[in-house]
């Protein structure tokens, strides 16, 4: 029932001993491993500028994502003019798979903020508060890890309908209990650490507690474990556009390009699979920064 | 002990209910109310109002979930809207080639988890522990639905070695098991890499754990085979790797919807993926509620088992 095991109470405002023996605090040693650690840096410019081309894809983008010419449909990779080839609509590659990136990366990494601040708020009431609120808190959590997150996300968004909001919402709920569940993991254990002990005994209220002393020890782990959930979110969001319960058309989402190039994989199997490329490089870029993350900021998952 | 495995199954119950609450209140998620989604539009305001009744719409929710409730218990999801079939009907076959894949899925992902976890984890450091962790990165990444159509795209379409859809090839009546089998073979692939990669992360840090602890040492500096030291590691570490492989069992039934709508298997994500389109509400709630109920018995089944292996278990 533990997923997150913190080995010592490590307060962070404690001075540690860096690398070259002088005190550093616990943020200074992370950005230290952190520049050393070339793997999450190159996955964390990877992501940069993909959010850079989204965010500036109408600046980059050579042409309209909309307008397509019917002369021109599913043209190779590598046409004069049309780098990446054309879509099943002859509409250019390259810039709807730069559009295509907004909602992609709106849809994947939005539900996971939402679920943390939830879950989270949830996780530590559940934790700090302990009890009988902990245990309904809990119990409610422990009912939406009977699904599969997938299932669950298509159910949801199956039942309210097709849509941009209709998939953030459903991923939401989606990825609130398993945050929950960390952060009470996280704070049941963090509560029962002296110094809170201590903070307690000198008379300090539960709003100071928490607001000093809980969440400065609570939130490098949780925020560690959401950001691990980007990934899968990206994956699943893109997902449900592709099923068709997301994005819907003519709109550029990368999930719905792959679902609608699907019939042009006899004619031009290279342009069809592209969209899969952006989805594949952003979760994994996200899987790289968080596993860099953990190591750097030292946490068990 | 059986206390233990009564007390695991009485905590099933509640976990059941809160289930089929939550399966019951998607039906109301929806956007107006399901009749509207279920009839054209400009049906009479009199058929409305009867199928309305019919079906029990127009008493209070409670009410309303209790009924079903009691339906269900007694193995009644209703009937599909589209076919008018019984929708445990179409669920029971669907389920059974949903389970095939899943299967065969499992065994692929969770050998080459295991193995390529705890290889990576005994040669730490060393360049098979860099290549196997790259690629249990690389398979908890890729999008499995792109890698179907990847697959379909190498296999199917350019060499023209495998079938891209369906269970057996059209035209024939009985599949025999080969063709089926043949069927079989990308779909597994494309399901597989997510549990592969999540496997051989989590073996690969079991392994580590244990490796760190001082009974290996102690083992070593008696002079043991390292074949017998290696067996020491592995059943040690392995409980927190079922586990985690008897939730992987569950998504992947879950993550089937996305392999088995490219592929055409006809599953239960497919079918589900059908009653979605087709805004078949019975088959949507019967699908998702079956699927769930599976997934928390097969987690109470874990627990059981991991309590029969590790007796320490059941003290928590």
């Amino acid at each position: 029932m533990n997923p997150t095991v913190l080995e010592q109470p490590r307060p962070m405002q404690e001075l540690l001993e860096g690398p070259s023996g002088k005190p550093m605090s616990y943020w200074q040693l992370v950005w230290w491993r952190l520049r050393r650690d070339k793997v999450t840096l190159a996955a964390a410019a990877v992501i940069l500028l993909i959010i850079l081309s989204a965010v500036l894809a109408s600046y980059l983008a050579p042409y309209d994502p909309f307008q397509g010419s019917i002369r021109k449909r599913l043209a190779m990779v590598g046409t004069p003019g049309h780098v990446l080839g054309t879509d099943e609509q002859g509409r250019d590659m390259l810039t709807r798979l730069l559009y295509g990136g907004r909602m992609s990366l709106v849809s994947g990494v939005t539900p996971v903020l939402i679920a943390l601040l939830v879950g989270s708020t949830l996780g530590i009431t559940a934790g700090y508060v302990g009890g009988r609120l902990n245990l309904l808190i809990m119990r409610v959590v422990d009912i939406f890890f009977a699904f599969p997150s997938i299932l669950l996300a298509i159910a949801i968004s199956g039942a309210l309908g097709a849509g941009l909001k209709n998939t953030m919402i459903a991923l939401s709920i989606v990825f609130t209990p398993p945050i929950a569940r960390v952060a009470e993991s996280i704070t049941t254990q963090v509560r029962g650490w002296e110094f809170m002990e201590a903070a307690r005994a000198s008379g300090a209220g539960s709003l100071a507690i928490i607001r000093h002393h809980m969440i400065a020890n609570v939130v490098g782990p949780i925020f560690v474990y959401a950001s691990t959930l980007i990934s899968v979110s990206v994956i699943i969001a893109s997902g449900l556009s592709f099923l068709g319960l997301g994005v819907s058309p003519p709109n550029a989402e990368w999930g719905l390009m792959l679902n609608t190039l699907r019939g042009s994989i006899y004619v031009n199997p290279l342009v069809a699979a592209l969209p899969g490329v952006m989805i594949f490089m952003t979760s994994m870029s996200f899987n790289l920064l968080s596993d860099g993350l953990r190591d750097a900021m030292d946490v068990r998952l | 002990m059986w206390g233990y495995i009564v007390r695991r199954l009485l905590l099933g119950i509640p976990t059941l209910l809160g289930v089929t609450l939550i399966v019951f209140s998607l039906m109301h998620l929806a956007p107006g109310d399901p009749i509207s989604a279920m009839l054209p539009p400009d049906a009479p305001q009199e058929v409305v109002q009867m199928i309305r009744q019919q079906m029990g719409f127009d008493r209070p929710l409670p009410v309303q979930y209790w009924l079903w409730l009691t339906r269900v218990a007694q193995g009644d999801l209703g009937r599909s809207i589209a076919t008018r079939r019984p929708v445990i009907q179409d669920i029971r076959s669907a389920l059974g080639n949903t389970l095939i894949l899943a299967l065969a899925a499992a065994c692929l992902g969770f050998t080459l988890g295991g193995t390529l976890g705890s290889c990576a984890a005994f040669s730490r450091g060393r360049w098979t522990d860099k290549m196997f962790s790259a690629a249990a990165i690389t398979g908890v990444s890729l999008p499995h639905y792109w890698v179907a159509i990847l697959l379909i795209i190498i296999f199917s379409v350019e060499l023209n070695w495998l079938p891209a859809m369906g269970m057996q090839s059209t035209g024939s009546v009985s599949a025999g098991w080969g063709e089926v089998a043949r069927h079989m073979i990308l779909p597994t692939i494309a399901l597989a890499l997510i549990p592969m990669g999540v496997i051989t992360r989590m073996a690969r840090a079991s392994v580590l754990e244990i490796l760190s602890q001082e009974f290996v040492m102690t083992l070593r500096a008696k002079g043991l085979w390292s074949r017998t030291i290696t067996r020491h590691i592995v059943k040690n570490a392995a409980p927190p790797v079922l586990t985690l492989m008897g939730l992987q069992f569950g998504y992947l039934l879950g993550g089937s919807v996305l392999v088995e709508t490219v592929f055409s298997w006809p599953g239960s994500g497919y079918l589900l993926n059908l009653a979605i389109f087709q805004r078949d509400f019975p088959v949507l709630q019967g699908t998702i509620l079956v699927l769930a109920s599976f997934f928390v018995m097969l987690n109470l089944l874990v627990d059981i088992v991991q309590s029969l292996v590790d007796p320490r278990i059941r003290r928590t």
